[in-house]
């Protein structure tokens, strides 16, 4: 019995080894098509532009002077100076539209990032315990997943109070379901695999053979569902703060800039509702395009195709 | 299957208790200070202790949650803090608006959408097929907030094509107030609607009976409309049944803007007035709703398809 796990083992890793070496492995094959796929090389592109735009913010680079607004300047048309003009206070609203980038990007890296830690963590102990851990988690996951998401969220940040990080942990602790349904089926499968087993022979902790050895296989689904998340999260931030649910209303954010143009559409001033569309658009658009190249780049079964 | 039926209907049950738990701690535990909240910023100790009281809120928390319970099972949520009218009576009163809203642009979409998705398919790999994920992905890259504020203002505000808001209780004089949010509500499912159909239906297009079926000599358009389509139900009936709690929630901001005295209109309101009853009962209403919806999808899948081995 030894003798045939250990032929196993020895057989295994210097396949694994060899396979890093030719930079062969599914991550090395994944980027090779992504590279060549031209909508996805193009959409990162304008993603990280937008990470450099919401940094740029951050550190006070790019419009510094984003709160400062005059009365005299209300409501000013489009110009060089304004391109989206002014909004009620006398702010320029490109600038709010450039910050509010800061805060849309900020929602969906750290809810989806809590998201993803929440779903792998009980995704990967469900599949892996079974039994009644299994049961427990399944049973959190179907109650979760049965409260619609546009009553759950507003109702969690409604009881929590307004603000950017209860907008953070409500979107974060209510969207980990979809990874954690996948990660829990991946690991019902992996955990009784030949190379799990191996590791077993040897001695490998539960914790070794979760985090070392199975969860490897099978992050190429978070960075999938991350995507996803990212996108949702920024679509939920905005329609809470529209809802006065979301960030504080001194806080740029699209959604507040959605809020605001409501009532100015008649004037007519269109600049905030230009401004968060353009914004929006250009982000969740290049998201979704380069989410779908991701997911057809790392599927095996359309490698040859 | 009987026995499988049972047992997917017996799973509720642990699942409702969990719905009345999560919605009982967002509300009676993170919600911290609700009496505070109601009686107002000026209010003094012992009025607030009296609207504790009244509301049962002095009691310790598992008396409170049996009373939550008891409140579910007789539908009794108590009195709106807005309205003052029982929460039951606005509830029932909200559901014909609403399904007159979202019924309509829902069966709309999932013909177009199939028709479209099936399309798509037939031409796979040329310009109109990429150009409609495009397109789809587009769509859905807009702010729903976006579509209803700009479409309102166009086609209302602007053209004054139709009212901008407002209600009759009448089914006939109803449908005026109801045509640009039907609309509005099949333009924002067209994107998620298509990209859907069109993976389902291109699973099938690959299985070896459509090459079965084409090298036997079967006219492509029977292939798609007799062969594909008709495998293709079995998923397309099961994503139509997940989504149809759309039809109670998918309408709460356009509810809002139009001012359709439906239950998406109250979610909105209720947030907005702080009305803790309202909010409660709604979401835990849904919550039992989208239940039975998982239920009948789960059921019908296993009817529908032969192949579902249950066990």
């Amino acid at each position: 019995m030894a003798a045939t796990s250990n032929a196993t083992m020895t057989a295994a890793v210097p396949t694994t080894a060899s396979h890093a070496k030719m930079r062969n492995s599914l991550w090395w094959d994944a980027f090779r098509r992504l590279k060549k796929n031209k909508v996805a090389v193009a959409s990162f592109f304008v993603i990280c532009v937008y990470v450099l735009i919401a940094l740029g913010a951050k550190l006070g680079l790019l419009f510094p002077d984003v709160a400062i607004g005059s009365p005299s300047m209300q409501y000013l048309p489009w110009s060089w100076e304004h391109p989206f003009g002014t909004d009620v206070l006398g702010r320029d609203v490109l600038a709010r539209a450039v910050h509010g980038t800061a805060t849309a990007l900020s929602v969906g890296l750290i809810s989806s990032g809590i998201s993803l830690v929440i779903g792998l963590t009980l995704g990967a102990l469900a599949g892996y315990y079974g039994k009644w851990v299994d049961g427990l988690i399944v049973w959190l996951y179907t109650t979760i997943d049965s409260i619609p998401y546009i009553l759950l969220i507003p109702a969690l940040t409604f009881v929590l109070g307004r603000g950017l990080i209860n907008v953070y942990i409500a979107v974060g602790v209510t969207s980990w379901v979809t990874l954690c349904r996948l990660i829990r089926g991946e690991f019902m499968k992996h955990k009784d695999r030949d190379y799990v087993m191996a590791a077993k022979v040897i001695g490998a902790s539960d914790v070794r053979k979760i985090f070392r050895h199975i969860l490897p296989n099978v992050t190429h689904l978070a960075f999938v569902q991350f995507g996803l998340g990212f996108v949702a999260a920024i679509k939920i931030e905005v329609i809470l703060s529209y809802l006065g649910l979301g960030v504080d209303p001194s806080t740029p954010s699209w959604g507040i800039m959605l809020d605001d143009s409501k009532l100015e559409l008649s004037r007519p001033f269109w600049g905030n509702l230009a401004a968060a569309t353009i914004f929006m658009f250009g982000l969740i658009l290049s998201f979704n395009l380069f989410n779908d190249a991701l997911r057809d780049s790392l599927d095996p079964k359309l490698k040859n195709k | 299957m009987l026995s499988y039926i049972v047992r997917r209907t017996l799973y509720m049950i642990p699942i409702l208790i969990g719905i009345t738990l999560l919605t009982f701690l967002i509300f009676n535990v993170l919600g911290g200070d609700v009496a505070g909240r109601l009686a107002g910023r000026h209010a003094t100790p012992e009025q607030v202790a009296s609207i504790k009281h009244e509301l049962g809120l002095d009691k310790s928390i598992p008396e409170q949650y049996i009373n939550y319970l008891h409140q579910i099972a007789t539908f009794d949520y108590g009195r709106s803090w807005s309205t003052k009218q029982e929460v039951s009576t606005m509830l029932s009163e909200g559901v014909t608006p609403t399904l007159s809203m979202t019924i309509p642009p829902f069966l709309a979409s999932i013909v177009f959408c199939i028709g479209l998705a099936l399309f798509a398919v037939y031409l796979r790999g040329t310009i109109f097929d990429k150009g409609i994920v495009v397109t789809c992905l587009g769509l859905m890259s807009i702010s729903s907030l976006v579509y209803i504020l700009a479409l309102q203002y166009f086609f209302a505000y602007h053209l004054g094509a139709f009212p901008i808001s407002g209600w009759d209780p009448s089914f006939s004089g109803r449908w005026q107030y109801l045509v640009l949010p039907w609309i509005i509500l099949f333009v924002l499912t067209l994107g998620p609607n298509i990209l859907v159909y069109r993976s389902v239906i291109t699973d099938e297009a690959f299985q070896d009976y459509v090459r079965t079926a084409r090298a036997k000599g079967v006219a492509s358009s029977r292939v798609y409309m007799k062969h594909i389509l008709k495998n293709a139900m079995i998923p397309i009936i099961t994503i139509i049944v997940i989504d149809m709690p759309f039809l109670i929630t998918g309408s709460v901001l356009i509810e809002n803007f139009f001012g359709i005295p439906g239950l998406g209109g109250m979610v909105v309101k209720a947030l907005n007035e702080s009305d803790f009853p309202t909010i409660k009962a709604l979401t835990v209403v849904t919550s039992i709703a989208y239940m039975f919806f998982n239920l009948l999808s789960d059921v019908l899948y296993s009817v529908v398809d032969p192949r579902i081995k249950l066990g």
